[in-house]
Formats: C-alpha cells, sequence, structure tokens
C-alpha cells in the first residue's frame, strides 16, 4: 500500500516537474521568435546545382520572381543574402545550367530577378529558390504557380543562424 | 472509341509544351498517355465487349495489351527519371511534393501485380483469379485515372477527363457484370 503511494507520489511530482518544463520550454522560443523560420520544401533541392552565378537575368527574361529575405525571429530584412533559383523554362530543362542564376537582396531584404517563361514540368509549373550561404542554414524551397499562364511567382525566407 | 481514343491523342501530341521538352521527355508523356488509352481498351476485351471480336481473340488481345501497358509505364516512369532523376526517387520513395505521384505509383505497382498475377493464374482458382485480378485492375484504373486528372501536361483537360471517366465505368461494368450473372444463374446461393 505504502509502496503504491510512494509511487503515485513520484508520478505526480514527475508529472509537476515535465509540465513545469514543458512550460517554460514554450516560453523560451516564444519570447526568442515571433517570425518562425521557413522549412524546406519537399522536393525544392531537386536539379540543385551548387554556385550559380549571380546574373543580371536568367536567360532571355519575361517571367518575374521576387520575394523577401527576413531573420527568424524579429523578422528583420536581410541586405546582401544571395538567393539562388530554377525552374524547366522555354529556355531550358531544369538540369540544364543555363536554367539556373541567383541574385542578392538589396537594403530591404527584397530580391527580384527574371527568367524565361516557366512551364509546367514533371505535371506541375513551378520554381525551385534556395538559400545556401551557410551564414544561415539552408532553405529550399519550390513555390506553384497558380496558373501556368502566370508571368511571375512570389516567393519569401525567413532564415535562422546556422 | 476512335474518338474517345484519337482526341486525347491528338490534343496531347500538338500540345505547346511539346516544343520545351527533349524527345526522352516527350517520349515518356506520351508513353504515359498510351497507358492511359489503354486502360480504357482493356476492361472492354477482358469482357469481349468490343465489336468484330471474338471471346477467344479478345482474352488474347487483352493479354497482349496488357504487356504494352506495363511496357508503356515502364517506358514512361524510366524516361521521367532520365529527366529528373531526383523527382521520380521522390515518387517511388512516396516523398514526393506533387499530390498525383502517389496515385501513379500505386497503380503502376498494382499493374505489376496484375500482370504477375496473369502470369501464374493456372496455380490459382478460377474464383481467386478472379477476384484478384480484377481488384488489382480496379486500382490500376482507378490509380491512373486520378494520376492523370491532377497532372498538368500534354493533354487537354475535357478529352482527358473523358477518357478517365469512361475507363473507370468500363472498369466498374466489366468487373460487376459477371458476379451479377453468377447470382442470377445460382439465384438460392448465398
Amino acid at each position: 500500500m505504502s509502496e503504491i503511494g510512494f509511487e503515485r507520489r513520484a508520478l505526480l511530482l514527475g508529472g509537476g516537474a515535465l509540465a513545469t518544463a514543458g512550460v517554460a520550454g514554450l516560453d523560451l522560443p516564444a519570447r526568442a521568435s515571433g517570425l518562425a523560420a521557413t522549412p524546406t520544401m519537399r522536393g525544392g533541392a531537386n536539379n540543385y546545382i551548387p554556385g550559380a552565378q549571380i546574373v543580371e537575368r536568367i536567360g532571355g527574361g519575361g517571367f518575374v520572381i521576387s520575394g523577401t529575405v527576413r531573420r527568424a525571429g524579429d523578422g528583420a530584412p536581410l541586405a546582401g543574402q544571395r538567393i539562388q533559383m530554377w525552374a524547366h523554362t522555354k529556355e531550358g530543362s531544369e538540369s540544364d545550367p543555363r536554367s539556373h542564376g541567383a541574385t542578392l537582396t538589396d537594403a530591404n531584404g527584397v530580391f527580384r530577378l527574371e527568367m524565361p517563361q516557366i512551364i509546367p514540368a514533371l505535371g506541375q509549373a513551378h520554381a525551385h529558390l534556395a538559400y545556401d550561404s551557410m551564414e544561415f542554414e539552408t532553405v529550399f524551397l519550390r513555390p506553384l504557380l497558380s496558373s501556368a499562364r502566370d508571368t511571375s511567382l512570389e516567393a519569401h525566407f525567413v532564415l535562422q543562424r546556422a | 472509341m476512335l474518338l474517345t481514343l484519337g482526341v486525347p491523342l491528338g490534343f496531347a501530341a500538338s500540345s505547346e509544351y511539346l516544343a520545351w521538352r527533349d524527345p526522352i521527355y516527350i517520349s515518356a508523356g506520351f508513353a504515359g498517355v498510351i497507358a492511359l488509352c489503354l486502360l480504357l481498351v482493356q476492361p472492354l476485351l477482358a469482357a469481349g465487349w468490343l465489336p468484330g471480336l471474338h471471346v477467344l481473340r479478345s482474352r488474347r488481345a487483352h493479354r497482349v495489351v496488357g504487356t504494352a501497358l506495363v511496357v508503356s509505364v515502364i517506358v514512361h516512369v524510366t524516361g521521367l527519371w532520365i529527366t529528373s532523376p531526383p523527382d521520380i526517387e521522390d515518387a517511388l520513395l512516396l516523398l514526393s511534393p506533387t499530390p498525383f505521384s502517389v496515385w501513379g505509383v500505386a497503380a503502376m505497382w498494382a499493374l505489376f501485380a496484375a500482370a504477375l498475377l496473369a502470369a501464374v493464374r493456372r496455380r490459382l482458382s478460377p474464383r481467386t483469379w478472379r477476384l484478384a485480378h480484377t481488384s488489382l485492375a480496379s486500382v490500376v484504373v482507378f490509380g491512373g485515372a486520378v494520376h492523370a486528372m491532377l497532372i498538368e501536361g500534354t493533354m487537354e483537360p475535357i478529352s482527358k477527363a473523358v477518357l478517365c471517366a469512361l475507363a473507370a465505368i468500363a472498369t466498374a461494368v466489366a468487373a460487376v457484370v459477371p458476379w451479377l450473372r453468377a447470382r442470377r444463374r445460382a439465384p438460392g446461393r448465398r
């Protein structure tokens, strides 16, 4: 009987400790981050080629990919961040090096790069974007065009320190 | 029949997307379109409903078309794998972000299983054979149709939807009719 009582007390104590730890644990990231980091999307890294050159535009351009890069937590815009992008376009497939290019964010953390018109590939009209400059954790995005006729696409990054 | 198969094939063959694909990708895509067309032919051959074909010849044609279906799917998957290896690896491992992949993969395995079953059919009782082969074939047609409908590719949406719907209806009717006939023949049996 006393043994059972002891176990129950231990259980209650343990449970209490766990609850306290849980609440404290929840409190910490809540204080540290208002804005959560963007997770890598499934298939985002497919046909990735590291080290794409910074270019004025990819091929002949015409399709605009734009977005923002911000810091996790306080959401501060991140300037000078290198964003790489690639897609299946009218000028080449995803795995062609000429379908790849990179650009830098401006002082407001905004990036914008033109590539040739995106064509549905492997069943979906989509683009790939990557942040892979080591300072923050690597993120791969694979946003979809809402229609294959679209001529622009937005994608946004929230990065956390590596 | 010629119209239901010819119209979607014709639209797919004249798709503007073909201009921006290489020959391997085009062949892989077409192998998929042809496989979808064969899904409508298969249940009709199995049931002997195509005019001008005797039951025995119809069954033999069903076997030939079944083999062609397996070959088409292998060409489809291999061609797409050459076009974009990581996308197909994701699909086969069920990790793909595209909602249609899992339907295609399910249909592919069901097709291989249905074909394998046909190869060992003599070792099975007629009842087991029919039930197993028909169930697998239903997964192939339903999975293949959903796979095709969710894809944005060379096929024109309306002719694709008509083809998928007809294939699904033909399969369902071909699966149910022999069962209904058997029940009518033996009314007391439960």
